[in-house]
């Protein structure tokens, strides 16, 4: 039977995983060949209930306009949700996402696509002047949450996410992504332990232009999501991954958080290591963590997370998941185990295990910059433990 | 009205001294504040109507001579009048005054916290070992803002734009909780603050004033505003972490104070800054507060008065309404709101409040956090949960309910050796606790006895940290508030309901 909701009765998913990432910072695109190669080899981390990619660049021609991919139960849930879109949005093209039938994929929902942007005289603003970004943040959760059977899965612009129920190389192929090129991608595979698992459970998760892949469990679930909730998030799916989605988006877009801040929120430095800082300093990290102490993430994870402007991979603060990156030339790969790296890059310039907490911050650069990587992102002393 | 020289109020307790070991060294007379024992001539004599089973007597005989027995002698068995009212109405009818209690209440209600239970890690995430692993309880209280304002300094770094309000910053989740220099003796609230200091927490002084010898350990102390403001002065308001308005108090919420004249001496009159020899009365209201918007102006006064250096926190008694009563704290500016739960303790109580009126505390704790939660204002103060935490699960469950830190009363008493036989309000304390007189305040140790309180925390922080470390998480903030991580054990749909938890299994 097709879920697209989770409607067990459990308060959130419990999942461990597999996961790869890789980027070109000089933004040429690739088609999804290598990150279903990678993932590939770390087969035996799902157990074939989920798997799924994130892809950005993949809708140049569309690039302004927000690109929904939406699962369906069946008919009646399309046609409920298409009503709201009309009366919400300016539909510029929709059309089936493209599929091949597999028979390790055999059993699937309606998948559809849209690329559309908000109408400027749409009902809602007759009570309040929601940005663009934010109404469509409200019509994701508004749907996922209010309507059976649909879920939008993919809401960016220029980007899309690509997921279900299988292994996920046979997702790969089941959406054709040989034939889906972009300059940043990401993957996953799924071991979900206590619930079957469901085409929306799939990883990444995505919201506007973010999108999360996450090995682990968030042991602060419970908190997180009542944190989230003060700030109006809606969490339909209740998994652990949809938060880190959005307490992302609270503190980047809503709260302005430079990334790298962010991320010392989601793994925060110990209190050891903040009183060892500069005043100044001190005094910044002590207020992050006073204030965003319900947003700290606890427990144990890997998670690649990825924005238009870059790729972000991050461990738990004592680093209970496995995390690896590499890099050759203009790529840098991330990835659970080393294998998968060397399957597609066979010589890495270097690799190496990032540290517990301390985020590796890929950053695209302008086509004509000359460094290949920005090496600033691996710290001191991870290089002594490469070289 | 002649008294009758018989009463129809039998003894609770026998002293009972065995003869033959007793060594006649007197001193269990010497230790019984209440006058139970004497000396007949030859041998120990006990007058068993005066005690209280507090112990001190049994405790300091170095011959292990003493028993103290439940008095066998039945009173006709009946389910419905119990020997609780009984007795009562007999000391009524004797005195006909209102019935006087120390210590929180003695009657069997439900407590919610013996119905939690709490989760742990298997397999899909690892459990962390507090031994091995950095495990952090370090709390701040005090408002904090919704979220970071930054600016970015000359290299492009970020620094913070606006300073932080302030905060009480708590190594572990526990404080004392209020009680006056006068309810409870000098030396009882020297051991707390030795232990405070040690321990990287607070103390709370109550409405009693700011003794002397208190002054150097201010930064370990909050000092309180109560409807009576003994003490109460611009450099009193100054001299501590945080100033408390108290409101209420879980034993006696709708209920003031009062500390008879003869319990004013000296010392105590200077403290509380009254004539010696007055009764101290704390109005049941604070005459100035009638309603929200003149706790508003207060708080706002004491805020100009320490030059907005320190948080100002509300303590007030959970009542039926407390969700909507906090909510109008927050708002009305409050940094810290402190809620005593009904099974709080006192020095002093009508028994027929202390007995029957308030809410317990983990059901208020999880109405007042949802409700703050829903209005989008919880980040606007931290939460203290108190009334009887009784163990180091109590408090890790009260924080998993949506507390920030818990106050320990009762429990910080019984450390100094408390018996919880409550009967605070007579001043007559064997253990030197809740009395003036000095030659039962003066066995009690401060030194001695803050060493047994920064035990007790210690060892509590340490059990908060095996628990968190089993739930695989590393930092308090994960836990708090965290209901997820809580279910109930034979409650109501309810009772879980207003807990606002799922029964065990789901």
């Amino acid at each position: 039977m097709l879920r697209l909701k989770n409607n067990f009765s459990i308060e959130h998913d419990i999942a461990g995983c597999g996961l790869c990432g890789i980027i070109n910072i000089k933004k040429i695109r690739t088609n999804g060949e290598d990150i279903k190669k990678a993932i590939a080899l770390e087969h035996d981390r799902g157990n074939g209930l989920g798997g799924g990619f994130a892809v950005y660049g993949c809708y140049p021609e569309y690039s302004e306009l927000y690109a929904f991919h939406v699962m369906y139960d069946d008919i009646a849930a399309k046609e409920a949700a298409e009503e709201y879109f009309k009366n919400n949005f300016i539909i510029e093209k929709q059309e089936s996402i493209p599929i091949f039938k597999t028979s390790k994929i055999n059993d699937h929902p309606i998948l559809h696509r849209y690329f559309m942007k908000p109408k400027s005289d749409r009902e809602d603003r007759l009570f309040n002047e929601l940005k663009d970004d934010d109404f469509v943040v409200k019509s994701v959760m508004l749907i996922n949450s209010d309507y059976d059977g649909a879920y939008v899965f993919s809401s960016g612009k220029n980007m899309g996410a690509f997921k279900g129920v299988g292994y996920p190389e046979d997702i790969a192929d089941f959406y054709m992504l040989d034939n889906v090129e972009g300059y940043m991608w990401t993957a996953h595979n799924r071991f979900p332990t206590n619930t079957p698992g469901w085409w929306g459970g799939a990883h990444p998760f995505t919201l506007l232009d973010w999108s999360i892949v996450h090995n682990g469990e968030i042991s602060s679930y419970g908190i997180n999501k009542r944190y989230l909730e003060m700030f109006k998030y809606n969490l339909a799916l209740k998994t652990d991954t949809e938060v880190i989605a959005y307490i992302l988006d609270l503190l980047i877009r809503k709260h302005g958080l430079p990334v790298e801040m962010a991320m010392n929120v989601l793994a925060a430095p110990f209190y050891q290591t903040i009183d060892k800082m500069e005043p100044e300093q001190k005094e910044l990290y002590t207020a992050l963590r006073q204030i965003y102490g319900s947003a700290l993430l606890n427990g144990p994870f890997a998670i690649i997370f990825g924005y238009p402007d870059g790729m972000v991979a991050l461990n738990d603060r004592i680093k209970l998941r496995p995390l690896v990156a590499g890099t050759k030339g203009d790529f840098t790969y991330i990835a659970s185990e080393e294998s998968s790296i060397r399957e597609i890059c066979s010589s890495p310039d270097v690799v190496w295990s990032p540290k517990a907490g301390e985020p590796i911050i890929i950053k695209t650069v302008k086509t004509d910059a000359k460094t290949a990587i920005n090496t600033e992102n691996i710290s001191q002393k991870q290089r002594l433990i490469i070289s | 009205m002649t008294k009758s020289s018989f009463t129809n109020v039998q003894s609770e307790y026998l002293a009972v001294i065995d003869h033959a070991k007793c060594i006649r060294c007197k001193r269990c007379i010497q230790n019984c504040g209440w006058g139970t024992y004497s000396f007949g001539g030859d041998k120990i004599i006990a007058d068993h109507s005066k005690c209280v089973a507090c112990g001190r007597c049994y405790t300091y005989c170095p011959e292990g001579a003493i028993s103290i027995l439940k008095n066998p002698t039945v009173m006709r068995e009946n389910g419905n009048w119990q020997d609780y009212h009984i007795k009562n109405i007999w000391r009524q009818s004797e005195t006909g005054g209102i019935a006087i209690s120390g210590m929180g209440t003695p009657l069997k209600y439900k407590k919610y916290f013996d119905h939690i239970l709490l989760d742990a890690c298997q397999v899909t995430n690892p459990p962390i070992d507090p031994l091995r692993e950095p495990m952090e309880l370090k709390t701040f209280l005090g408002k904090k803002p919704s979220k970071i304002e930054l600016d970015f300094n000359e290299d492009g770094q970020p620094v913070l734009k606006n300073k932080m309000p302030p905060q009480i910053e708590l190594a572990t989740p526990f404080m004392f909780a209020p009680m006056s220099y006068g309810s409870i003796s000098l030396n009882a609230q020297k051991a707390m603050a030795l232990a405070a200091r040690a321990l990287g927490i607070v103390m709370n002084i109550g409405e009693g004033g700011l003794h002397d010898e208190l002054v150097p350990f201010g930064k370990n102390i909050i000092v309180q505003v109560a409807s009576g403001r003994f003490g109460v002065n611009r450099d009193y308001l100054n001299s501590g972490a945080a100033v408390e308005i108290k409101i209420g108090q879980g034993a006696k919420p709708g209920i003031g104070g009062h500390l008879p004249g003869e319990k004013i001496g000296a010392d105590i009159s200077r403290t509380r800054m009254i004539p010696a020899g007055t009764d101290a009365i704390s109005p049941a209201p604070h005459h100035d507060i009638y309603s929200i918007e003149d706790l508003r102006q207060l708080i706002y006064a004491i805020k100009e008065a320490v030059n907005y250096e320190k948080p100002v926190s509300v303590k007030v008694a959970a009542v039926h309404n407390i969700a909507a009563i906090v909510s109008g704290v927050v708002r009305a500016g409050a940094d810290i709101v402190y809620i005593d739960g009904f099974s709080g303790g006192t020095g002093a109580a009508p028994t027929i409040v202390r007995d029957n009126v308030g809410i317990p505390i983990e059901i208020a704790l999880a109405q007042v956090d949802q409700r703050l939660r829903e209005e989008g204002i919880r980040n606007e103060a931290s939460l203290i949960a108190a009334g009887s935490i009784r163990s180091s699960a109590d408090a890790v469950k009260a924080i998993a309910l949506g507390a920030d830190a818990v106050a320990i009363g009762t429990a910080a008493l019984i450390t100094m050796g408390c018996h919880v036989c409550g009967k605070c309000h007579t001043g007559n304390c064997s253990w030197g606790i809740t009395t003036q007189r000095p030659e039962l305040t003066r066995r009690l140790d401060p030194e001695e006895y803050g060493e047994k309180l920064y035990n007790l925390i210690n060892a509590w922080s340490h059990e908060m940290k095996e628990v968190l470390g089993a739930m695989g998480v590393n930092s308090i903030e994960s836990l708090r508030g965290s209901k997820e991580r809580l279910r109930g054990i034979e409650l109501t749909d309810s009772e879980l309901k207003a807990l606002g938890i799922k029964h065990a299994g789901m």
